[in-house]
């Protein structure tokens, strides 16, 4: 068991832990509207199923928002 | 520099009163020109909050008319407006709030063939659409024209905006292209409390006044989001990133996309 960062809340986990598997974890509301951060960095929606996180690491979910006026 | 006369030193009085304002700052905002890129949720407080913060030109874009379902949160707009242009409802509230300031009306769609001549002229853009395709249009426009921007997205109870200034993070750099169109919720599909718009355009407006004036720190390289269920607002940290299609080092999107948009998208 270790604790890594999401969206600014501890979360404890367990190794080995990809950055897909993260977002099964917790239940993401439509992945395809969501663009993931880790320690700061972006990270290509292409590598979340070989991208190994590590104990301490900090990850955002940041999520699509459309909203204001059809223009 | 422009002498304010008696009338407009007492409407502005609680600006001029900020030390950090005063009649310079107020001086900058009323030669300002702002474009606000849709007169709906959000574009309806900046609008009113700029016009009646003096700004000197402000240009709304919207090929909208004013529709019933929209009153719950485009506050610009009144019943009696159902049926109008959006252009011409919001320019009717800002020079009855403010006769000083001068409205510039593009009742038309802002797509690529437009975008940089519509932008040429303005020092700050407020990006107020609902839809991805602008959004991402809006971004690359003033990505290559050097143009600063303020980003603006609200779903049911949350908001998220952010300040992009020319070599900060931009918006491709945090999502590189738009989601599949099936997959996504706008306003009209997905709901949203009409106050949520109110709090984030108020931001977006802040973060205009704070870049003409010259003042604070300004949203770049952070998203601010918020969840007003909860009323718990986090900043997180962006950085440019250098794989971004439109800023980074190598850009792949060397010219304006019109992105397709969801057929669902395009009604009310």
């Amino acid at each position: 068991m270790a604790q890594i960062l999401v969206n600014g809340e501890p979360q404890t986990v367990e190794f080995p832990l990809t950055v897909t598997e993260l977002i099964q974890l917790n239940k993401v509301y439509q992945p395809e509207m969501v663009s993931v951060q880790v320690n700061e960095e972006f990270a290509d929606r292409e590598d979340w199923d070989k991208l190994q996180l590590k104990e301490g690491d900090a990850v955002d979910f940041l999520y699509f928002m459309g909203g204001g006026a059809h223009d | 520099m422009i002498d304010l006369t008696e009338e407009q030193i007492e409407r502005y009085s609680r600006h001029i009163l900020l030390q950090d304002v005063g009649l310079e700052g107020q001086e900058k905002i009323m030669n300002a020109r702002v474009l606000v890129i849709g007169a709906g949720g959000l574009g309806a407080p900046v609008s009113l909050y700029l016009a009646a913060a003096g700004v000197g030109t402000i240009g709304v874009v919207d090929a909208d008319v004013v529709d019933l379902s929209n009153l719950q949160r485009q506050v610009i707009h009144f019943t009696a407006d159902v049926g109008k242009p959006k252009v011409e409802s919001a320019k009717e509230k800002i020079l009855a709030i403010n006769p000083d300031v001068k409205v510039n009306t593009y009742y038309k769609f802002f797509a690529s063939d437009n975008a940089l001549d519509i932008i040429r002229d303005y020092d700050f853009i407020i990006d107020g659409t609902d839809n991805f395709p602008v959004k991402f249009l809006i971004n690359d426009a003033c990505v290559m024209a050097g143009k600063p921007f303020s980003h603006g997205g609200i779903l049911r109870f949350t908001g998220q905006t952010f300040t992009h200034l020319p070599g900060t993070a931009c918006y491709r750099c945090m999502f590189k292209e738009p989601p599949p169109p099936g997959a996504v919720p706008t306003c009209s599909q997905a709901g949203v409390l009409g106050a949520i718009a109110g709090m984030l355009g108020t931001i977006q407006a802040a973060e205009a006044l704070k870049y003409i004036i010259g003042i604070g720190n300004l949203l770049t390289d952070r998203l601010l989001t918020f969840d007003a269920k909860t009323m718990n607002f986090r900043t997180v940290k962006v950085r440019r990133n250098e794989h971004c299609p439109v800023c980074g080092t190598s850009p792949t999107v060397t010219q304006l996309i019109d992105y397709e948009q969801a057929a669902c998208d395009l009604k009310h």
